[in-house]
Protein backbone atom coordinates (compact mmCIF):
# COMPACT_ATOMS: atom_id res chain seq x y z
CA UNK A 1 0.00 0.00 0.00
CA UNK A 2 1.82 3.07 -1.31
CA UNK A 3 0.56 6.26 0.84
CA UNK A 4 1.56 9.90 -0.02
CA UNK A 5 0.37 13.18 0.03
CA UNK A 6 1.65 14.01 -3.54
CA UNK A 7 -1.08 14.03 -5.70
CA UNK A 8 0.84 12.05 -8.98
CA UNK A 9 3.24 8.82 -8.65
CA UNK A 10 5.96 9.75 -11.59
CA UNK A 11 5.78 6.74 -13.81
CA UNK A 12 2.97 5.47 -12.87
CA UNK A 13 -0.89 5.80 -13.76
CA UNK A 14 -4.22 5.86 -11.67
CA UNK A 15 -5.83 3.65 -13.68
CA UNK A 16 -9.09 4.12 -11.75
CA UNK A 17 -10.29 6.13 -8.90
CA UNK A 18 -12.17 5.17 -5.57
CA UNK A 19 -12.88 7.81 -3.87
CA UNK A 20 -12.59 9.40 -0.32
CA UNK A 21 -10.91 7.11 1.90
CA UNK A 22 -10.90 7.87 5.90
CA UNK A 23 -9.42 6.91 9.69
CA UNK A 24 -9.64 8.28 12.36
CA UNK A 25 -8.64 7.70 16.19
CA UNK A 26 -9.91 9.14 19.29
CA UNK A 27 -7.64 8.80 22.62
CA UNK A 28 -7.70 9.74 26.28
CA UNK A 29 -4.59 9.50 28.44
CA UNK A 30 -3.91 7.80 31.24
CA UNK A 31 -3.85 9.75 35.09
CA UNK A 32 -0.12 9.23 35.07
CA UNK A 33 0.78 11.15 31.93
CA UNK A 34 -1.70 13.72 33.06
CA UNK A 35 -0.06 14.37 36.65
CA UNK A 36 3.23 14.46 34.16
CA UNK A 37 1.85 16.73 32.26
CA UNK A 38 0.58 19.40 34.98
CA UNK A 39 3.72 19.58 36.27
CA UNK A 40 5.32 20.10 32.95
CA UNK A 41 2.65 23.37 32.46
CA UNK A 42 4.65 24.57 35.36
CA UNK A 43 8.11 24.03 34.20
CA UNK A 44 7.66 24.02 30.30
CA UNK A 45 9.08 21.64 28.25
CA UNK A 46 8.19 19.07 26.28
CA UNK A 47 5.16 16.67 27.18
CA UNK A 48 6.53 13.26 26.02
CA UNK A 49 3.11 11.23 27.02
CA UNK A 50 1.13 13.54 24.58
CA UNK A 51 3.77 13.46 22.22
CA UNK A 52 3.71 9.65 21.98
CA UNK A 53 -0.22 9.37 22.71
CA UNK A 54 -0.91 11.49 19.60
CA UNK A 55 1.40 9.21 17.53
CA UNK A 56 0.13 6.21 18.46
CA UNK A 57 -3.50 7.13 17.84
CA UNK A 58 -2.06 8.69 14.45
CA UNK A 59 -0.94 5.47 13.49
CA UNK A 60 -4.22 3.59 14.17
CA UNK A 61 -5.42 6.13 12.24
CA UNK A 62 -3.82 5.18 9.13
CA UNK A 63 -3.86 1.47 9.55
CA UNK A 64 -7.65 1.90 9.65
CA UNK A 65 -7.36 4.26 6.37
CA UNK A 66 -5.08 1.37 5.19
CA UNK A 67 -8.05 -1.17 5.90
CA UNK A 68 -10.71 1.12 4.43
CA UNK A 69 -8.58 1.32 0.98
CA UNK A 70 -7.59 -2.84 0.94
CA UNK A 71 -11.56 -3.42 1.66
CA UNK A 72 -12.25 -1.36 -1.87
CA UNK A 73 -9.53 -2.76 -3.89
CA UNK A 74 -6.91 0.19 -3.67
CA UNK A 75 -3.52 -0.08 -3.90
CA UNK A 76 -2.39 3.56 -3.08
CA UNK A 77 -3.95 6.31 -1.24
CA UNK A 78 -3.06 9.85 -2.32
CA UNK A 79 -2.99 13.15 -1.54
CA UNK A 80 -3.10 12.28 2.32
CA UNK A 81 -4.09 15.45 5.41
CA UNK A 82 -3.94 14.85 8.48
CA UNK A 83 -6.44 16.62 10.94
CA UNK A 84 -6.55 16.92 14.68
CA UNK A 85 -8.93 18.41 17.00
CA UNK A 86 -9.78 18.16 20.99
CA UNK A 87 -13.56 16.15 21.72
CA UNK A 88 -13.20 16.79 25.36
CA UNK A 89 -10.71 17.12 28.14
CA UNK A 90 -7.51 15.29 27.66
CA UNK A 91 -8.71 13.21 24.71
CA UNK A 92 -7.78 14.08 21.30
CA UNK A 93 -9.37 13.14 17.48
CA UNK A 94 -7.02 12.30 14.79
CA UNK A 95 -8.86 12.24 11.11
CA UNK A 96 -6.63 11.20 8.19
CA UNK A 97 -8.04 11.14 4.99
CA UNK A 98 -6.97 10.57 1.29
CA UNK A 99 -8.01 9.65 -1.92
CA UNK A 100 -8.14 5.49 -2.88
CA UNK A 101 -6.80 5.23 -6.08
CA UNK A 102 -5.46 1.82 -8.02
CA UNK A 103 -2.27 2.32 -9.77
CA UNK A 104 -1.19 0.30 -13.14
CA UNK B 1 -4.88 34.10 51.82
CA UNK B 2 -0.95 35.02 52.39
CA UNK B 3 -0.32 31.19 51.89
CA UNK B 4 -1.47 31.39 48.47
CA UNK B 5 0.12 34.47 47.18
CA UNK B 6 3.40 33.05 48.87
CA UNK B 7 2.44 29.88 46.57
CA UNK B 8 2.11 31.48 43.33
CA UNK B 9 5.03 33.91 43.62
CA UNK B 10 7.19 30.37 44.17
CA UNK B 11 5.40 28.88 41.29
CA UNK B 12 6.27 32.08 39.09
CA UNK B 13 9.85 31.94 40.19
CA UNK B 14 10.32 27.90 39.61
CA UNK B 15 8.46 28.44 36.19
CA UNK B 16 10.48 31.46 35.07
CA UNK B 17 14.16 29.76 36.03
CA UNK B 18 13.27 26.25 35.39
CA UNK B 19 11.80 27.39 32.13
CA UNK B 20 13.83 29.78 30.75
CA UNK B 21 16.80 26.89 31.18
CA UNK B 22 14.50 24.18 29.36
CA UNK B 23 14.04 27.07 26.79
CA UNK B 24 17.59 27.78 25.95
CA UNK B 25 18.61 24.63 26.20
CA UNK B 26 16.07 23.37 23.56
CA UNK B 27 17.23 26.09 21.37
CA UNK B 28 20.50 25.10 21.81
CA UNK B 29 19.11 21.69 20.52
CA UNK B 30 17.69 23.00 17.67
CA UNK B 31 19.91 24.86 16.47
CA UNK B 32 22.51 22.22 16.43
CA UNK B 33 20.24 19.74 14.84
CA UNK B 34 18.99 22.09 12.25
CA UNK B 35 23.10 22.41 11.16
CA UNK B 36 23.10 18.93 11.19
CA UNK B 37 20.31 18.32 9.21
CA UNK B 38 20.59 21.40 6.42
CA UNK B 39 21.98 19.26 3.45
CA UNK B 40 18.23 17.78 3.31
CA UNK B 41 16.29 20.04 1.52
CA UNK B 42 12.76 20.83 2.69
CA UNK B 43 10.14 21.98 0.04
CA UNK B 44 6.52 22.92 -0.10
CA UNK B 45 6.15 22.27 -3.61
CA UNK B 46 3.91 19.26 -5.16
CA UNK B 47 6.18 18.59 -7.92
CA UNK B 48 8.55 16.27 -8.45
CA UNK B 49 12.70 17.77 -9.66
CA UNK B 50 13.00 16.87 -13.67
CA UNK B 51 16.23 15.41 -13.14
CA UNK B 52 16.17 12.24 -14.46
CA UNK B 53 16.60 10.50 -11.16
CA UNK B 54 13.94 7.98 -10.43
CA UNK B 55 12.61 8.00 -6.85
CA UNK B 56 10.73 6.10 -4.57
CA UNK B 57 8.56 8.29 -2.31
CA UNK B 58 7.51 7.71 1.35
CA UNK B 59 5.59 9.46 3.94
CA UNK B 60 7.36 10.99 6.95
CA UNK B 61 5.98 13.08 9.51
CA UNK B 62 7.22 14.30 13.32
CA UNK B 63 5.22 15.48 15.73
CA UNK B 64 5.65 17.09 19.39
CA UNK B 65 3.79 18.66 22.44
CA UNK B 66 5.22 21.29 24.32
CA UNK B 67 3.69 23.43 26.97
CA UNK B 68 4.98 26.89 28.69
CA UNK B 69 6.07 27.41 31.95
CA UNK B 70 4.12 29.17 34.31
CA UNK B 71 5.41 32.46 34.19
CA UNK B 72 5.01 32.99 30.87
CA UNK B 73 1.34 31.67 31.02
CA UNK B 74 1.08 34.72 33.70
CA UNK B 75 2.32 36.99 31.07
CA UNK B 76 -0.02 35.94 28.78
CA UNK B 77 -2.81 36.52 30.52
CA UNK B 78 -1.50 39.80 31.26
CA UNK B 79 -0.97 40.51 27.72
CA UNK B 80 -4.73 39.28 27.00
CA UNK B 81 -5.07 42.44 29.26
CA UNK B 82 -3.42 45.17 27.75
CA UNK B 83 -3.56 43.91 24.22
CA UNK B 84 -0.08 43.82 22.21
CA UNK B 85 2.28 41.12 21.22
CA UNK B 86 1.87 37.76 23.43
CA UNK B 87 5.83 36.78 23.06
CA UNK B 88 5.86 34.39 25.37
CA UNK B 89 3.51 32.10 23.05
CA UNK B 90 5.71 32.96 19.84
CA UNK B 91 8.25 31.51 21.54
CA UNK B 92 6.56 28.60 22.26
CA UNK B 93 5.32 27.73 18.96
CA UNK B 94 8.41 28.80 17.25
CA UNK B 95 9.90 26.06 19.03
CA UNK B 96 7.26 23.78 18.43
CA UNK B 97 7.47 23.76 14.36
CA UNK B 98 10.81 23.51 14.81
CA UNK B 99 11.16 20.65 16.73
CA UNK B 100 8.47 19.09 14.32
CA UNK B 101 10.15 19.63 11.49
CA UNK B 102 13.48 18.40 12.41
CA UNK B 103 11.82 15.12 13.70
CA UNK B 104 10.26 15.05 9.92
CA UNK B 105 13.43 15.29 8.72
CA UNK B 106 15.46 13.22 10.84
CA UNK B 107 12.90 10.79 9.84
CA UNK B 108 13.22 11.42 6.28
CA UNK B 109 17.54 11.47 6.72
CA UNK B 110 17.66 7.53 8.41
CA UNK B 111 15.85 6.58 5.05
CA UNK B 112 18.18 8.20 2.95
CA UNK B 113 16.08 10.52 1.31
CA UNK B 114 17.12 12.97 -0.64
CA UNK B 115 14.42 15.83 -0.93
CA UNK B 116 10.84 16.18 0.73
CA UNK B 117 8.18 17.74 -1.16
CA UNK B 118 4.46 19.18 0.10
CA UNK B 119 5.47 19.80 3.68
CA UNK B 120 2.53 20.71 5.39
CA UNK B 121 1.98 21.40 9.15
CA UNK B 122 -0.84 20.85 11.47
CA UNK B 123 -1.07 22.50 15.02
CA UNK B 124 -3.65 21.57 17.49
CA UNK B 125 -3.84 22.80 20.96
CA UNK B 126 -4.74 19.76 23.46
CA UNK B 127 -6.65 21.69 26.23
CA UNK B 128 -9.09 23.57 23.95
CA UNK B 129 -12.10 23.32 25.14
CA UNK B 130 -11.39 22.33 28.86
CA UNK B 131 -11.72 26.64 29.62
CA UNK B 132 -8.47 26.87 30.44
CA UNK B 133 -5.62 28.68 29.31
CA UNK B 134 -4.01 27.20 25.38
CA UNK B 135 -0.84 26.16 27.52
CA UNK B 136 0.59 24.10 25.20
CA UNK B 137 0.39 22.76 21.52
CA UNK B 138 0.90 19.65 19.66
CA UNK B 139 2.55 20.22 16.16
CA UNK B 140 2.66 17.70 13.14
CA UNK B 141 4.59 18.56 10.29
CA UNK B 142 4.50 16.12 7.78
CA UNK B 143 5.62 15.42 3.63
CA UNK B 144 6.69 12.92 1.35
CA UNK B 145 10.25 12.01 1.39
CA UNK B 146 11.96 10.89 -2.20
CA UNK B 147 14.57 8.19 -2.16
CA UNK B 148 16.80 8.04 -5.06
CA UNK B 149 16.50 4.54 -6.30
CA UNK B 150 19.84 2.78 -6.46
CA UNK B 151 19.58 0.94 -9.61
Amino acid sequence: MLISNLEIIPDRKVVKHLGLVQGSSVRAKHVGRDIMASLKNILGGELVGYTELLSESREEAMDRLKAQAESIGANAILNVRFSTSSVAQGAAEIYVYGTAVVLE
Amino acid sequence: MIYQIIWVLALLVVGYIIGTYLERKHYRSILKREEALRSLPVVASKYLPEDGVSYQQTLVMGNVTISVDYFKRFLATLHNFFGGRVTSYESLLDRARREAMLRMKSQAASQQASLVLNVKYETASIYKGSGSNIGSVEVLAYGTALIPKST
